[in-house]
C-alpha cells in the first residue's frame, strides 16, 4: 500500500510538468507577452513604452527559456519559464496581474467554496442513491418507467434553468432566503442552503438515472439469483447484496472529484455571490487575469491526481478482490 | 418405493407465444438423485428456475404445478415462497465464483442464510456454519468463515455453495449444472460430496446436467429432455443398458470409448520438433514496477509431431497447453528452447519470414463465438489468410476455393454471405476448420475445439477432423482437457501440469498403464463406460 | 447576391458528408442495420429522432449563406455591385421580414405597445409619457381591440397553409412507406407536429413578436430559432474533431502496447487532469486575443464570430477527447485479446489490415453511442461557457447569450421572462429529444449498457 501510494506520486511528477509545459505554451508562446499586453490595456493604439512598462510591472521582460545577459544559474531562472512555470512546484503561485497575492488569496477563498461544494456533493450523493434505490425497488412498474422519463426530462434543462429559476422563485417570489451574498460566520447557512438545494435538485436527473443502472446491472448478477433462492427479501437482497457491489463503480465516479470540491463551482458562486475560488476565477477569467488562470490550472492538476490515488485507495476498501501493488 | 418429495405436473413455459417448456412431469423421492439430462437450450434449467419460482420476468409459466411434501408452491404469495426458498428448497448454480457475493465474506454468506430461517443466536450461528464447512469438507472451517470468495479455489467456492444450499436443512435440492466448471479432478470431488450428503440427509436432489458421465456416476433415475419435453425417464441401470429412445442413444454413445486405441508409427521423420521451450510472464512489483519473477507458463517442453499424426497435449485449466500452442504458432515469445518445422528453425523469425510458415501452421479456436469477427461474412473470413498470405489466387479462385471449402465441411454454399452469428456453435467450428484448411496447412493447432460444444456435435466435429486428416494428411496438436477424447483421437498423449509435460508416450500406453500419479489422478476421475 | 461560405458552413456540410458515408458504408453490415431498426421500431425512438432531425435541416438551412445585393444608390457604374455588410441565411428568407422587424426595445409576447413608457407628443400637441406602440406588430390592424379575433383567424389560416404542406411533405413518404413494419405514423405525427408549430410561429410571428423582443428590440422567437444553428452545430463539430484524435490515439494505445501504450496514457491523463472549464477558457480567451489582434482577416462582422465559433468547437474537441480515447484503448486492448485477431495474425494478416478489418467495425458501437451522448452534453455546455463568457461570441445568437440576457430581466419588475422561455423551449426540446434518443441508441448498441459518459 505504501510503496503504492509513492509510487503513484512518483508517477505524478511527469503529469504536472505536462500541464506545466502545456500551460507555459498556451499563455507564452501562443501570445506572446507584447500580445498579453496589448489586449490587457486594451487600446488598439498603444504605444511600445507602455507596454514595455506593462511587462516589467508583472514581471514578463525576460526572455522565455534563457536569459543570455545573465550567468551561471540566473541564466535559467531570470526567465519568464522559470519565474511563472517553475516557481509553481514550489507552490509559489506569485502575484496576480491586479498586484494581489495568489497564495493568500487561494488560502482565503478556498473554505467559502467548500462550505458550499461540500454540502452540495454530500446530500446530492445522498439523495441520488436513495432515488434511484426507490426507483429499483419498483422495476418493471409504471412508476419506474415514469421516473426514468422524469430524470431524461431532468437532466435535459440547463443547470442554469435550474439556479435562475430557483433564485426566481425562493428567493425572490417567496421570500425564503436572500437572494444571494455571503457571511464568514455560522449565519452563512442562509446564504448557502438556496445553492445547495439548487445543486442537489440539478443532479438528481442524471445522477439518480446513472445509478439506477447500476444497480439494475447488478441485480442481474448470478450472486444476486443465488441470494434469491436462498429466501432473502427483495428489501435484504437490495440492500446487502445489490448496494455494496454497487458501491463499487459509484466509487470510482464519485471520489476522483473529492479534491477538487475545493475548487468550487464557477457558475453557482458567481450567481449567488460566494466569495470562494469558483468566483475567483470566473473573475480571472473575466479580467483576463492569466497569473490567477495559470495558478489555478496548476492547483487543479495536483486536486485531481489526489483524487485519483484517493480513488484506488477506496477500491480496496470497498472492493476486497482488489489490492494495490 | 420412499413418497415423491418434489412433484413437477404439466409444467408448461412460453416467452411471449413461443412454448419453451410443454408439459413436463417428474417426482424426485428423498434419498434419491433425479438426473435431468440435456443438450443447451433444451430447457432443463428452465424447468428448474420455474420449481423455485425464480424464472427471469419475460417468461411465463402458462400452466401446471409444483409442489414439495404436499404444499403447492405456485399458489403461494411471494413473501410466502421466500419462507419456502433455501428453507425447503435449495439450488447450487454452475459457477460459483459469480454466484457468490464477492464483496462479502462467504461466512456470512451462509449465516445470512441461517438467520433468514432459523431462530438462532449468533453464536449459534457461528457454531453452525462451522459445522456445515466441515460436513462439506473444507479445511480449517474457523478461518475459511472470513475469507473472500475470490480467495478460495474453484472446488471449495462450490462446497460453499453447497454448505449454503443445506444450512437449513431443505427437503429438496437442485443443482444445476454444478461441475459444469471445474476441473475433471475437482468435478469428481464434488460429485461425491452431492451422492454423500443425498444419502446421508434423505435428500431429493433434481441434479440438472448435459454430462453422460456425471448422470452415470451419480443418479439414480434419469429423464432425458429434449425441446421442452421429456421423452424418456428411467431407472439408471435400465436407461444404459436399454435406451427407448434414438436421442438417448446418441447421448450414451457420446461416452468416451476407452477400448479403441490409434496407434502411432514411429518411423516417420517428424514435421515439427520443438525442444526445451520456455514461456514466461514478466511479474513487476515495488515501487518502480521492476520485474520480480516470471510466471512460468510453460516450463521446458519437448514434443515432435510426425506428418499426418495427432498429439493431445492433455491439462487442467492453468496447466500451460494453451500458451504452449500459441507459442508455437509464434503468437508469444520463447523464453528459451527452439523450435523446428520440417527442419528449419522458425522460433526466431522476422515477420515477413515467418509468413511462408503461417501457411503451414494453422489453428483453431476454443470459443466458436469470438474466434470470428461478427461483422465479416463467412465467405470473408475464409478468404482472409488466403489473401493475407499471398496464395496468388484470383478473386473468382478464391471463391471457388471457399465453396470446395464449405462443401468439405458439409456447410450450405450460401453460407459464404451469412454472417457468424447465423450459426450455430458446431456449425461455425466448421467455419474455423474451413478457415484454417483454405491455405493448406500441414499442421493445424486445435485449442479446446470441442468443449464449447454439447456432446452430440462434439462427436461430429470430431469425426470431421479424423476424416480430414485421413484425407489431406494433415498433423494436429490437440489441446484439451478433456481426457475422453484422446483415445479416438490421438496417436499419442503429453500430459501437462504447471507449464511441464510429466508423461508422453503412445495414448494406449499411457492410458492404460499412467506411470505418473497426477496422469493416474486425472484418470481416474474420467467417467467411463466399462 | 453572392454567396458566402462561412468556416462553420463548410464544416458542417463535410460532416455531413462524412456521416452519410459512414452510414453507406454501414448500409451493408447486417448486425449494426439490424441494431438500427431495433432503435427505430420504437416510437419514441422515431419521434425523437424526427424531432432531431428538424433541428438538424433548420440548422442547415440556416448554414447556406449568402450576401444581398444593395439597391443601386444614384451616380452607381452600373457593372458594379454593392453587397449589404451582413450575410442572409436561406432560413432568413423563409422566415421573411422577422429578421428586419426591430422595435426600440422591450415588448411583451402578442403585445402592440412597447414595454416602456417613452415621452410622445400626443396629436393635440401636448407631450403625454405613455406606452409607444409597436412599429411591427399588428400593423395590419384597423383596431387594436380586434387582437384576439385576429389571432383566432390568423392561426386558422397558418393551419390550412400548415395542412397543405404537411399533405406535400407527408403523402409520399406514406405512399412510399406504408408497409414497412416500422412505427411510421408515429413519425408523420411528430412530423405533423412539427410542420405545424413552424407554420404558424412563422405565419403569426411575421404579424405579431410572439414571443416579444428583447432589450435591443430584436424579436425573441426569431432569436430562438437563429440559436438552432448554433445548438447543433457546437454539439455535432466539436465531436467531429474530437473523433480522430480519440479513435487514432485509443487504437494505437490498445493495439500496438508497449511504449506507445504509455505515451498515449500520459497523454490524456495529463490532458484530464486539467480542470476542463480552465483549460477551454483559458484557450478561448487566448483565441479571442488572437481574433482581436489581426482584425483584418474577416470582412463581415459574421466572420469573426465564426472564426471565434468555430474556433470554440475546436478547442471543446481538442480538450474533450481523453474520455472516449480511454474507452477505445480499453475496448481495443480486449478486442486484440479475442481469438479472431489472433487467427489473423496467425494468418500473418498485417497490423493495417487487422486494424481495418477487424478492430474499427467493432468499435463503432462506442463511437455512435459518444457521438449522441456528447451532443446534448455540447449543447448544455454551450449555455454554461456563454454564462462564464468563453462561449460563442456575444454578436452571435445563441441559447446561451439569451440565457444570459435573461439572467438581469427576470429580476426587473414585472419580470421579462420571454427571453428566457424562447431559450428554455428550444433548447430543452432539442436536448430531451438527444438524450431520448441516446439511451434507445445505446440501448440497442451497448452489449452491456454503461453509463462510460459518468466515469470521470
Amino acid at each position: 500500500m505504501f510503496a503504492y501510494i509513492v509510487r503513484r506520486l512518483i508517477y505524478a511528477i511527469p503529469i504536472l510538468i505536462g500541464v506545466n509545459l502545456l500551460t507555459f505554451v498556451l499563455f507564452f508562446v501562443v501570445n506572446s507577452p507584447e500580445d498579453m499586453a496589448r489586449s490587457q490595456l486594451g487600446e488598439k493604439y498603444v504605444t511600445a513604452e507602455a507596454i514595455e512598462n506593462w511587462k516589467k510591472e508583472n514581471g514578463y521582460d525576460k526572455p522565455l527559456f534563457f536569459n543570455e545577459s545573465n550567468k551561471g544559474l540566473s541564466s535559467v531562472t531570470e526567465t519568464i519559464f522559470y519565474t511563472k512555470s517553475v516557481r509553481l512546484f514550489m507552490l509559489d503561485f506569485g502575484q496576480s496581474e491586479s498586484g494581489r497575492d495568489i497564495t493568500a488569496d487561494v488560502a482565503q477563498r478556498m473554505w467559502p467554496s467548500l462550505a458550499l461544494a461540500l454540502p452540495t456533493f454530500a446530500i446530492g450523493i445522498w439523495t441520488n442513491i436513495c432515488v434511484a434505490l426507490l426507483v429499483v425497488m419498483f422495476r418493471g412498474t409504471a412508476l419506474d418507467r415514469g421516473a426514468v422519463v422524469l430524470f431524461v426530462g431532468l437532466m435535459s434543462i440547463s443547470y442554469l434553468f435550474y439556479i435562475i429559476g430557483g433564485q426566481y422563485l425562493i428567493a425572490k417570489m417567496w421570500r425564503l432566503v436572500p437572494i444571494s451574498g455571503f457571511d464568514a460566520s455560522i449565519h452563512a447557512w442562509k446564504f448557502l442552503i438556496l445553492p445547495i438545494v439548487i445543486g442537489v435538485i440539478s443532479g438528481i436527473g442524471a445522477g439518480a438515472r446513472w445509478y439506477r443502472t447500476l444497480f439494475l446491472e447488478v441485480s442481474h448478477q448470478d450472486y444476486i439469483r443465488t441470494a434469491r433462492s436462498k429466501g432473502l427479501s427483495e428489501i435484504t437482497i437490495l440492500f446487502k447484496h445489490v448496494l455494496p457491489n454497487a458501491l463499487i463503480p459509484i466509487l470510482t465516479g464519485v471520489v476522483v472529484v473529492i479534491p477538487l470540491l475545493f475548487m468550487g463551482s464557477l457558475v453557482m458562486e458567481s450567481f449567488f455571490g460566494i466569495p470562494g475560488l469558483g468566483s475567483y476565477m470566473l473573475d480571472s477569467i473575466e479580467r483576463q487575469d492569466f497569473a490567477v488562470v495559470r495558478s489555478m490550472v496548476f492547483i487543479g492538476s495536483i486536486l485531481y491526481i489526489i483524487g485519483l490515488i484517493l480513488t484506488d485507495i477506496s477500491y480496496t476498501w470497498a472492493d476486497p478482490r482488489v489490492r494495490l501493488n | 418405493m420412499s413418497e415423491s418429495v418434489l412433484i413437477i405436473r404439466d409444467l408448461c413455459i412460453s416467452v411471449g407465444s413461443k412454448q419453451l417448456i410443454n408439459s413436463v412431469s417428474l417426482d424426485v423421492h428423498s434419498g434419491e438423485i433425479y438426473a435431468l439430462v440435456g443438450e443447451s437450450g433444451s430447457g432443463k434449467s428452465l424447468t428448474a428456475m420455474a420449481a423455485i419460482r425464480l424464472l427471469p420476468d419475460a417468461l411465463k409459466v402458462t400452466s401446471g404445478r409444483v409442489s414439495v411434501k404436499g404444499q403447492e408452491l405456485f399458489g403461494l404469495k411471494e413473501k410466502q415462497m421466500q419462507e419456502v426458498r433455501g428453507r425447503r428448497i435449495a439450488m447450487i448454480f454452475q459457477d460459483a465464483l459469480t454466484s457468490l457475493n464477492p464483496v462479502q465474506t462467504v461466512g456470512d454468506q451462509l449465516s445470512e442464510t441461517l438467520r433468514r430461517h432459523l431462530n438462532l443466536n449468533s453464536e449459534e450461528i457461528r457454531q453452525r456454519t462451522i459445522n456445515l464447512f466441515k460436513e462439506v469438507g473444507l479445511p480449517d472451517p474457523e478461518r475459511r468463515l472470513s475469507f473472500y470468495p475470490h480467495q478460495m479455489s474453484g472446488g471449495q467456492q462450490q462446497r460453499v455453495m453447497i454448505a449454503m444450499a443445506l444450512a437449513c436443512q431443505p427437503e429438496v435440492l437442485i443443482a444445476d449444472e454444478p461441475t459444469t466448471a471445474l476441473d475433471v479432478t475437482i468435478q469428481k470431488q464434488i460429485l461425491e460430496l452431492v451422492v454423500k450428503l443425498a444419502r446421508e440427509r434423505k435428500l431429493a436432489v433434481l441434479l440438472i446436467t448435459h454430462d453422460m458421465g456425471v448422470v452415470k456416476n451419480t443418479a439414480d433415475r434419469v429423464g432425458v429432455m429434449y425441446q421442452g419435453e421429456i421423452i424418456e425417464e428411467n431407472p439408471i441401470n435400465d436407461f444404459f443398458e436399454n435406451p427407448r429412445e434414438q436421442y438417448s442413444k446418441h447421448l450414451i454413445n457420446s461416452l468416451p470409448d476407452m477400448r479403441h486405441y490409434r496407434k502411432s508409427d514411429e518411423s516417420q521423420t517428424p514435421l515439427l520438433q520443438v525442444s526445451d521451450i520456455k514461456i514466461h510472464f514478466a511479474i513487476r512489483k515495488g515501487i518502480l514496477q521492476r520485474v520480480k519473477g516470471y510466471t512460468k507458463a510453460v516450463d521446458g517442453i519437448s514434443l515432435n509431431i510426425a506428418p499426418g499424426e495427432t498429439v493431445a497435449l492433455v491439462g487442467e485449466s492453468g496447466s500451460g497447453k494453451s500458451t504452449c500452442g500459441r507459442g508455437i504458432l509464434n503468437l508469444d515469445k520463447l523464453a528459451s528452447g527452439e523450435i523446428r518445422f520440417d527442419g528449419q528453425r522458425i522460433d526466431d523469425l522476422s515477420r515477413s519470414k515467418m509468413m511462408p510458415y503461417r501457411k503451414q501452421i494453422q489453428v483453431i479456436f476454443q470459443n466458436p463465438y469470438s474466434s470470428m469477427n461478427p461483422r465479416m461474412t463467412v465467405g470473408e473470413i475464409i478468404e482472409e489468410g488466403m489473401i493475407s498470405l499471398g496464395l496468388k489466387l484470383n478473386a473468382e479462385q478464391r471463391s471457388a476455393k471457399v465453396d470446395e471449402l464449405l462443401q468439405r465441411v458439409r456447410l450450405d454454399l450460401d453460407s459464404k454471405r451469412r454472417y457468424p452469428h447465423e450459426f450455430s456453435g458446431g456449425q461455425r467450428q466448421r467455419i474455423a476448420i474451413a478457415r484454417a484448411l483454405a491455405v493448406n496447412p500441414k499442421l493445424i493447432i486445435c485449442d479446446e475445439p470441442t468443449s464449447a460444444l454439447d456432446v452430440s456435435i462434439r462427436a461430429e466435429v470430431l469425426n470431421l477432423l479424423l476424416e480430414l486428416q485421413r484425407d489431406f494428411g494433415v498433423s494436429y496438436l490437440f489441446i484439451t482437457h478433456d481426457l475422453s477424447i484422446v483415445p479416438h483421437l490421438a496417436h499419442r498423449i503429453g500430459v501437462m501440469q504447471n507449464g511441464k509435460i510429466v508423461e508422453q508416450g503412445d495414448t494406449e500406453q499411457v492410458l492404460t498403464a499412467p506411470q505418473h500419479p497426477y496422469t493416474q489422478s486425472l484418470l481416474a476421475s474420467v467417467p467411463r463406460i466399462d | 447576391m453572392k454567396i458566402v461560405v462561412l468556416w462553420s458552413d463548410a464544416l458542417i456540410f463535410l460532416l455531413v458528408a462524412v456521416i452519410a458515408t459512414f452510414f453507406w458504408n454501414m448500409r451493408k453490415d447486417k448486425i449494426l442495420t439490424e441494431r438500427w431498426r431495433q432503435v427505430f421500431s420504437s416510437r419514441l425512438g422515431m419521434v425523437a429522432f424526427v424531432v432531431i432531425a428538424s433541428y438538424i435541416l433548420i440548422a442547415l438551412l440556416d448554414s447556406l449563406h449568402f450576401r444581398k445585393a444593395l439597391e443601386p444608390v444614384e451616380g452607381q457604374p452600373a457593372d458594379q455591385v454593392f453587397y449589404e455588410n451582413r450575410a442572409t441565411s436561406v432560413l432568413d428568407v423563409l422566415m421573411g421580414d422577422m429578421a428586419d422587424e426591430n422595435e426600440r426595445t422591450y415588448s411583451a409576447p402578442f403585445s402592440l405597445k412597447s414595454f416602456e413608457k417613452v415621452n410622445m407628443k400626443a396629436d393635440d400637441g401636448s407631450s403625454i409619457r405613455d406606452f409607444p406602440p409597436l412599429v411591427h406588430a399588428g400593423k395590419h390592424l384597423d383596431d387594436p381591440a380586434d387582437k384576439p379575433a385576429d389571432i383566432v383567424k390568423q392561426t386558422f389560416i397558418a393551419l390550412i397553409i400548415a395542412i397543405v404542406v404537411c399533405a406535400f411533405w407527408i403523402g409520399p413518404q406514406w405512399y412510399f412507406l406504408r408497409n414497412s413494419e416500422l412505427p411510421w405514423k408515429s413519425a408523420w405525427i411528430a412530423q405533423a407536429v412539427i410542420i405545424l408549430v413552424f407554420v404558424w410561429l412563422i405565419y403569426v410571428g411575421n404579424l405579431y413578436h410572439v414571443l416579444g423582443t428583447d432589450k435591443a428590440g430584436n424579436d425573441v422567437l426569431y432569436k430562438s430559432i437563429k440559436g438552432i444553428r448554433t445548438g447543433v452545430l457546437l454539439g455535432t463539430l466539436a465531436t467531429l474533431v474530437m473523433l480522430p484524435i480519440a479513435v487514432t490515439l485509443g487504437v494505437c494505445a490498445g493495439y500496438f502496447k508497449g511504449w506507445v501504450d504509455d505515451i498515449v496514457q500520459y497523454l490524456y491523463t495529463t490532458l484530464s487532469s486539467i480542470p476542463g472549464i480552465l483549460l477551454i477558457a483559458a484557450s478561448v480567451l487566448l483565441f479571442q486575443v488572437y481574433i482581436d489582434l489581426n482584425p483584418d482577416f474577416f470582412t463581415i462582422g459574421l466572420q469573426k464570430a465564426d472564426a471565434r465559433f468555430v474556433g470554440l468547437c475546436f478547442i471543446l474537441g481538442v480538450t474533450s477527447w481523453a474520455t472516449l480515447c480511454r474507452l477505445v484503448r480499453a475496448e481495443t486492448l480486449k478486442i486484440s485479446q479475442l481469438e479472431y485477431v489472433q487467427a489473423a495474425h496467425a494468418f500473418g494478416v498485417s497490423n493495417y489490415r487487422i486494424i481495418k478489418r477487424h478492430i474499427l467495425p467493432n468499435l463503432t458501437h462506442i463511437i455512435l453511442i459518444t457521438f449522441v451522448l456528447d451532443f446534448s452534453a455540447l449543447v448544455l455546455a454551450e449555455a454554461v461557457l456563454s454564462y462564464i463568457g468563453v462561449g460563442v461570441d456575444p454578436a452571435m445568437t445563441s441559447w446561451g447569450n439569451m440565457i444570459n440576457e435573461a439572467r438581469e430581466e427576470l429580476s426587473q419588475e414585472p419580470a421579462i421572462w420571454w427571453t428566457l422561455a424562447g431559450a428554455f423551449f428550444f433548447m430543452f426540446t432539442l436536448v430531451l429529444a438527444a438524450n431520448l434518443f441516446s439511451d434507445l441508441v445505446r440501448d440497442a448498441f451497448d452489449p452491456k449498457t454503461v453509463d462510460g459518459g459518468a466515469k470521470a
